[in-house]
Order: structure tokens, then C-alpha cells, then sequence
């Protein structure tokens, strides 16, 4: 079967085709500033090129800095009203009390408190009450807001509390467009929450998004289902992304670390991905990204997502590079390299023409970088070596020699050693990332307390790891493919009935049609 | 007025991590406090701390604090006063009225929550607590080990109710009772312990803790803002000894009479390479073996920190792969005197080792 594998980054559009574990073809674009038109190039280029006729194609995965972009940049957030159940308790941090000022404004600050929600055991804290939540509702549709986050306390052992007030909500506001926090994630209610306001604000922009992809993919004459990258290396369906575009943050330093382990064949490894803007430097570990291990922030937003642990500076290909005194990034060209660099007939000098001059790449008119005083070229790439070498310093965990694999357009930047470690860049190197995307595999997730007094551990364990592997079918996966990757079973201090947190994790490879 | 000075909106990320690590991975995670302190700070309420030394025989010293799950506190955020309205409840039961707030623990969440109450009832609160760092249990506070009257006492839950336990035979029948009420509440109340006297305060509780958090947090805090080693810092300012430095390889949990047991097995790396050290927790980090042998045993405090950023890890959220710095942080002495020991001591908690202070150790 064959995949394509598309990677819309801020600077570059990817797109590979690749057949079972063969790369058959890769071709690099500008991101436009549509982002679609980028897209759909990238398609036209890729499939004209390889001369491999649209109908073959069985699926699309696309990882994409979209929903990251609008989170980090305040941009396309539809207001959003923030609905939490659990009165009288936790009225001491309403629904997002630590989030950055501006981000609460960009979503409007339209925020409620109900009864309802549970204690650990599944008792209700109070039972939920109708009337006050259709006054919520009916306040919230005379805003004219249509977006709304539900959480309730607990709600991740229970989530029919939740259910019932989106049922409420919508008697109000048919077209509402509803997230319920138990849908997302975690344990945590504060971090849960956050995810489902953020999600339920990037609903809008998800179904424009998700729309633009299928007509981009219908434009290049193709109709295999596409899919989007999630935080974890894994999938989701069109049809799950547009309900759930939070889950795609985060996916593009992921989807490079999987891809540069595919194309090295290597397993534990640091990887340098070097990017237009910036680059990320992470570690494998047998094969998959290490994770972060402290809390997350997305945007000024604390989450509770499971982020691969990734270092990231302010220097890529179109890193602008001022002299004296030697400075280089974090201001980038961006996607604008192509007409504002030197070696391309622009008027800014940036990383990509250090390069060039040094003879370390062959990109754009060499001629127009002659003239650069050596001595200060050499100055610029020694700086630019030390900085990734000092990136690199920080994510090792033993002073072992360890290979660095150096993945991505950026690449041209990097000497073939990083400090005293031998550099790897694997066929294919510049488009790691749309790689990862096309060889991403399908997941489903549980993290639930259960009371093992109640239920044996092998039971509940067991109905951890069905539901698990059912999510993961929901999601997409074959179900005759889909293993548990991950158990996690956490028992819980001071609570009676030996209260043990279970999360198990299920993957399996794509269903195709 | 009362010699007392304010607490500010930088000093609740210090003291947020100061705490943390005095929580030698247990006790709580401290960052939903710190959300709260800074709500009421924002609002206009104060935060003032009573020096140690401030202290007046006469005063009447409240300890308030947090008792339910860790867990329960991440999940069902508190509605705000409930350790405000226990402190109150006991007041009108003992027909006495507070004059300063203590920490019964500094370690971890509840390190925060007395600033909390002491905010809505405008009292001061003592720099001092009844631990110096986490313990699981209420009786392991050095007021009751020192002879405080361990009753009566004062649970209140969101929902309205308050419980006070008039007369209990011991510190272990507080806990014991404490705890089921708590349960029943819901894993999350607050709690108030029987108030004493200033004299007693000054003789039993282990003192400075809140200074000693802040300074830790600031360490910290300095450090990363300089690019300087935090963990290094931390170490000079507890006078602790880095015990490893290693990447986590093996976490074994289990549930035994409701502490969360466990080991953690930690790889060397750096000076350590070819060293592995074991970690036996339950709740906090109670024993660390390096290569088979014990190098700190609780009462000490072994605190389990990013190796790169410092910032304090928990029991419960450790993890394979997490690279991490142990280290041994000495007890105050009050908790490692012959009468402290029998309550905090290795034994206390099921282990066949005698207490040898850290200091010896090295």
C-alpha cells in the first residue's frame, strides 16, 4: 500500500510517497501563505515527479503546525465558554485562573460553575441540577457563543455527568459545539480542562482546516482518507481530528524523531532536526522520542500531554545572521528564504548563506555570497556548530559517545561532527518529519482510578486494556494489529479500597479501506 | 503591632519550590496552593509570617493543614476555606481564639495551605512546622512527639460539614479517626490539630522551615536565571550531600495498608557511571542504597530533583527514563533525637536499619 506523508511546517511543505518501509519519493516546498496552496504544490510537485497516479495512494498523513500556531499566536480562537461542574467544591481556581491574560481574553472569559462531578470513590459531590445548568446555557447563547469545554471533577471515572450536561446544553444551543473534558484526558482536573477549553476554542478553526485538506487532497485528484499526527507519534482520522485538533500540538518535533529513527535505523540516538526557524533536539529512546518530564505548557497553558522532551533554539535555515557583533537568530527569514537570502538575490543575510559560502551546501547563486570576508563565514559557523553542540550537551544522559542523527531542510548547517560525536544524516534526511508522519501508526488511551476492592487488578486491567484497544479500533487502528504499548498502574496513597490508577495504551497499524 | 513581615507574589514560586523539595517526594503538590496564595494576594489579603524568635509564651498557635490523597487534591480543587473554617470550629469548640497560624507540615502542599487560612482570619503565621520536611501521618509531627496534647481536633469538608474530635487516647488515634473522617469527606478536608500554647511552639517545633523553603526556592530560582547549576545551589544552602546523579530505570509501586510502597531503581551516570542506587519510598523517600549500601535513611531528607532544572520529583509521578539528582538534605535535630526517632525513625516505618545521621555518613 502507499502512503504520503505530508509535513506542513512554518517554513517548509513536505511531502513523501513512500511504498511499505521504501521512501519512492520526497519533494520540499515553501509554506505559502495560505498554507493550502502550499499543500497542494507539494502534492502536485510529488505525484507529478514520481509519475505515480493519484488512485494508488491509500492514505494521507499529515502532521501540521496549524493548531499550535493559532494557541501560541492568539489567532482563529472562537470564543468559548467554560463549563465546570463540581460545586461546592473547587470554587478556590475557576476554570482557567492560570492561563496568560491575553489568551483568556481571546476566548472571552465566559466562565461557569455548576454542581455535580464526583468524589474519587464515584460518589456525586452534589447531584447536577438541570436548572442551573440551562440558565449557564442560556446566558452563554445570548453571548452568541456556540463553543463550548464541560469538565467535571472526577469525570475521567465517570463521564456520564458530562454527557448529560452537553445534553442540556445543546436543548439550549443546538448547534453548540461541545468538548467534554473526559474525552481528552487525564487525571488533573486543572490540566484536563485546559486541553478541552483549548480544544473546544480551535473547533472552528479544526473543520475549516480539515475541510482544506480534503480539498487540497481532491484537487491533486486523490481520495484515499487522510489523517492527522498527534502529540504522541500516532494518528487520527480526519473525521476524529476535526472534533479533537488539540491533540495534533506538538506533533511535528515527534513525527521527526520517529522519522529519523525509521530512515537510520537507528534506536537510541540524539536527534538534531534542523528547520527553517528553529531547531529541535531531542533523544530516542528505543526508537521513540523520550518524554518531558514535568508539566507541559502550551502556549502560557499548563496540559497534561504526554510532549517529548524537546530542546528547541532559535536557529535554522533562515536564521537572519548580523555582523559585528556575530549574531545569528532567533529572527528568521521564515518561508520568505527563497526571495530574502543572498544566494537567492534578496538583501538579507541568513544561515543558509553562511553555508553556502563555506562550501558546506549548494543551494541558490554561490556567486552572490563571494564577497563575504572568509574569516567571518568560518566565525559564523563555528558559532553556529557550538550552539547545536551545546543543545546537543543538554539532552545526554551519559557521556558515552551516542550518534546524533541531523534531520531536516536546516541540515546544511551542521558539519559532520556535533562536538566530539559522529553526525548521521540518513537518505532522505531533509524530510524526516513527513517520514514520521507516513509510517505514524493508530492509539487509544485509559487513565481511570478504579477501587480495587470493588474489582480484582486482573479485571480491571483487563477493561482498561479493552477499552484501550477499542479506542484505538474507534480511532482508526485494524483491529488485528492493535497491542498494548504502555501500563501504567499507579496505586493511589490514603485511599481506601486500595484506589489504583490504571493507564494503558493501545497501537495498532492503520485500517485501510 | 507584631513583628511580622509580608509574603509576596515572587516569593510563592520560591516557596512553591522550597517546599517541594522539603516534600522529599511526597506531601503534595504545592502548585495549586501557590494558585490560591496568589488569588487572595491579588484580592488584597496579606500573607505575614511571625519570625520563630517572635513568638510569645502567651500566643495561642493554630496548626491548620490539608489531610485526604494527593490525588483527590489535584482532582477536586478545594473550595477554598475549608481549613479556614475548621481552624474556626475549633475555636468555638475550645472557646479560644488563635493568634498566629503553623504549618503542621512544611513539606509539599501543605505548606501553603496555613497561609491560606491565615489570610481569610488575618493572623500571622509562624516560621516553623511540625516536621521540617513530609511524613504520611499526622502523629510523626514533632508537636505530639514532644508531648503537644493531641486533641481536641477539627476536620470541615466544601460541603458545610465540620467534625471535631473531642477527646482522642493518642497521636496515633488522631490519625486513625482523622483519617476515616477524612475519607468519608471525600479524600480532601482541612484539618486543624489542638491549638498551643507559644511556649510550647518554641519548644517542640522544628524552626524556620518556611524561611528555609524560601531560601531553597530562591537558590533555585537565582540559579536557573543565571544558567548556574541549581542543583549545586540547593546543596549549599541545606548543607546536603548529592548522594547520585542518574537516569531512572525501574519503578516497582504497590499498595500496602494504604501507603503507596515502592522502589525506584536509578542507573548512574556522570561521577556515578557504572553505580546504581535504589530508592525504597512510601509516600516520601524513606531509604537510599547505593550499590547495596544505605548511604540516608529517613529522618534525613532524600529528595529526588531534575537533574538539569532542579524541579523537585514526586513518588508519584516518577518515571522510567527521568534523569534525575538524589540528595541527602540533614534532619533538623529535633527529629533525630532517641524520642523522634521512635516515631520517625527507620523502624517507625517497617525498616531493620538503625538511624545513622547523614552527616556521619560522608
Amino acid at each position: 500500500m502507499i502512503r504520503v506523508g505530508i509535513d506542513v511546517g512554518g517554513t517548509n511543505t513536505d511531502a513523501v510517497i513512500m511504498e511499505r518501509a521504501q521512501v519512492v519519493h520526497w519533494v520540499k516546498t515553501p509554506t505559502t501563505v495560505d498554507v493550502m496552496g502550499g499543500v497542494l504544490k507539494a502534492l502536485e510537485l510529488v505525484l507529478g515527479e514520481s509519475g505515480l497516479s493519484p488512485e494508488r495512494i491509500g492514505a494521507v498523513m499529515i502532521g501540521t503546525t496549524h493548531f499550535t500556531n493559532a494557541i501560541v499566536q492568539r489567532r482563529d480562537l472562537a470564543p468559548t465558554a467554560a463549563i465546570r461542574l463540581g460545586l461546592p467544591a473547587t470554587q478556590a481556581l475557576p476554570p482557567m485562573v492560570d492561563w496568560p491574560e491575553d489568551l483568556r481574553r481571546a476566548l472571552g472569559e465566559h466562565i461557569y460553575l455548576a454542581h455535580g462531578g464526583f468524589e474519587f470513590d464515584g460518589r456525586p459531590i452534589s447531584p447536577l441540577d438541570p436548572l442551573e445548568l440551562r440558565k449557564i446555557a442560556e446566558d452563554i447563547k445570548a453571548k452568541g457563543v456556540r463553543n463550548v469545554a464541560i469538565s467535571a471533577v472526577f469525570s475521567p471515572i465517570n463521564p456520564k455527568i458530562e454527557v448529560e450536561a452537553a445534553r442540556i446544553v445543546r436543548e439550549v444551543i443546538p448547534d453548540a459545539q461541545i468538548t467534554l473534558s473526559s474525552e481528552i484526558g487525564r487525571i488533573g482536573l486543572l490540566e484536563r480542562e485546559n486541553a478541552a477549553i483549548l480544544n473546544a476554542s480551535l473547533q472552528d478553526l479544526g473543520y475549516k482546516i480539515v475541510r482544506a485538506f480534503s480539498q487540497a487532497l481532491r484537487d491533486a485528484g486523490i481520495s484515499a482518507p487522510f489523517y492527522l499526527t498527534q502529540n504522541d507519534g500516532t494518528l487520527m482520522s480526519a473525521d476524529f481530528a476535526e472534533k479533537f485538533p488539540v491533540l495534533t500540538i506538538a506533533s511535528g518535533p515527534t513525527n521527526s524523531m520517529r522519522g529519523a529513527a525509521f530512515l537510520s535505523g537507528i534506536k537510541e540516538a540524539i536527534v538534531v532536526d534542523v528547520g527553517g526557524t528553529t531547531t529541535d533536539v531531542g533523544a530516542l529512546q528505543h526508537g521513540f522520542p523520550r518524554e518531558a518530564s514535568i508539566a507541559v505548557e502550551v502556549g502560557g497553558v499548563r496540559t497534561n500531554f504526554r510532549m517529548p522532551d524537546v530542546f528547541s533554539l532559535g536557529l535554522g535555515g533562515g536564521s537572519i545572521v548580523q555582523r559585528d557583533p556575530l549574531k545569528i537568530g532567533p529572527e528568521s527569514v521564515g518561508f520568505r528564504l527563497t526571495e530574502e537570502a543572498w544566494v537567492f538575490g534578496g538583501g538579507t543575510l541568513t544561515a543558509t548563506d553562511i553555508a553556502v559560502a563555506a562550501g558546506m551546501a549548494e543551494v541558490g547563486d554561490a556567486q552572490r555570497v563571494q564577497g563575504l570576508d572568509p574569516t567571518f563565514v568560518e566565525a559564523a559557523v563555528e558559532r553556529m556548530q557550538q550552539m547545536i553542540a551545546d543543545a546537543v550537551d543538554r539532552m545526554l544522559l551519559s557521556p558515552e559517545p551516542i550518534p546524533v542523527i541531523v534531520v531536516g531542510g536546516g541540515s546544511i548547517l551542521v558539519r559532520d561532527k556535533v562536538g566530539n560525536l559522529p553526525t548521521i544524516k540518513p537518505d532522505h534526511y531533509p524530510v524526516a518529519n513527513a517520514v514520521g508522519a507516513a509510517i505514524a501508526q493508530i492509539s487509544g488511551e485509559v487513565d481511570r482510578v478504579y477501587a480495587l476492592a470493588n474489582i480484582p487488578r486482573e479485571k480491571a486491567l483487563e477493561e482498561a486494556r479493552r477499552e484501550a484497544k477499542q479506542r484505538a479500533v474507534e480511532a482508526g487502528a485494524d483491529p488485528s494489529t492493535v497491542e498494548i504499548v504502555e501500563v501504567e498502574d499507579v496505586p493511589l496513597a490514603y485511599l481506601p479500597g486500595n484506589a489504583t490508577r490504571i493507564r494503558v495504551k493501545a497501537v495498532g497499524d492503520l485500517r485501510l479501506a | 503591632l507584631r513583628r511580622t513581615w509580608k509574603l509576596n507574589d515572587a516569593d510563592l514560586d520560591a516557596l512553591t519550590i522550597g517546599a517541594a523539595i522539603l516534600g522529599t517526594g511526597g506531601g503534595g503538590n504545592p502548585y495549586l496552593g501557590k494558585l490560591r496564595a496568589r488569588a487572595l494576594l491579588r484580592q488584597g489579603y496579606a500573607v505575614r509570617i511571625l519570625p520563630f524568635d517572635a513568638l510569645e509564651d502567651d500566643d495561642v498557635v493554630v496548626s491548620v493543614g490539608g489531610i485526604g490523597a494527593p490525588v483527590v487534591g489535584i482532582e477536586k480543587i478545594e473550595k477554598g476555606d475549608e481549613c479556614y473554617r475548621a481552624m474556626r470550629a475549633l475555636e468555638a469548640y475550645t472557646r479560644c481564639r488563635a493568634t498566629a497560624l503553623i504549618p503542621a507540615e512544611v513539606g509539599g502542599s501543605n505548606s501553603i495551605e496555613p497561609l491560606i487560612a491565615a489570610a481569610y482570619a488575618n493572623l500571622p503565621v509562624v516560621d516553623a512546622d511540625g516536621m521540617g520536611r513530609a511524613f504520611p501521618e499526622v502523629q510523626m509531627c514533632t508537636y505530639f512527639i514532644y508531648g503537644a496534647r493531641p486533641y481536641p481536633a477539627a476536620l470541615a469538608d466544601e460541603k458545610g460539614n465540620t467534625v471535631i474530635l473531642g477527646k482522642v487516647q493518642d497521636m496515633y488515634w488522631l490519625e486513625k479517626l482523622a483519617r476515616t473522617v477524612a475519607v468519608d469527606m471525600g479524600a480532601a478536608a482541612g484539618f486543624t490539630l489542638p491549638p498551643m500554647r507559644g511556649e510550647e511552639v518554641r519548644r517542640t517545633a522544628v524552626p524556620h522551615t518556611l524561611t528555609q523553603a524560601l531560601g531553597l526556592g530562591r537558590a533555585v530560582l537565582e540559579a536557573r536565571a543565571r544558567r548556574k547549576n541549581p542543583i549545586e545551589r540547593v546543596l549549599e544552602v541545606a548543607k546536603g550531600v548529592l548522594l547520585f546523579a542518574g537516569k531512572v530505570v525501574n519503578v516497582q509501586r504497590r499498595i500496602e495498608k494504604g501507603f503507596a510502597r515502592g522502589q525506584v531503581r536509578i542507573e548512574g551516570v556522570e561521577g556515578f557511571k557504572g553505580s546504581s542506587l535504589v530508592l525504597e519510598i512510601q509516600n516520601e523517600n524513606l531509604i537510599a542504597r547505593r550499590d547495596g549500601e544505605v548511604v540516608a535513611t529517613v529522618p534525613d531528607l532524600i529528595t529526588v530533583l531534575d537533574l538539569e532544572t532542579a524541579e523537585p520529583i514526586t513518588t508519584e509521578t516518577v518515571r522510567y527514563g527521568f534523569r534525575v539528582a538524589v540528595l541527602g538534605l540533614p534532619a533538623h535535630p529535633r527529629l533525630k533525637t532517641p524520642r523522634a526517632l521512635e516515631v520517625v525513625g527507620p523502624r517507625a516505618f517497617g525498616y531493620d536499619l538503625d538511624y545513622r545521621p547523614l552527616e556521619g555518613r560522608v
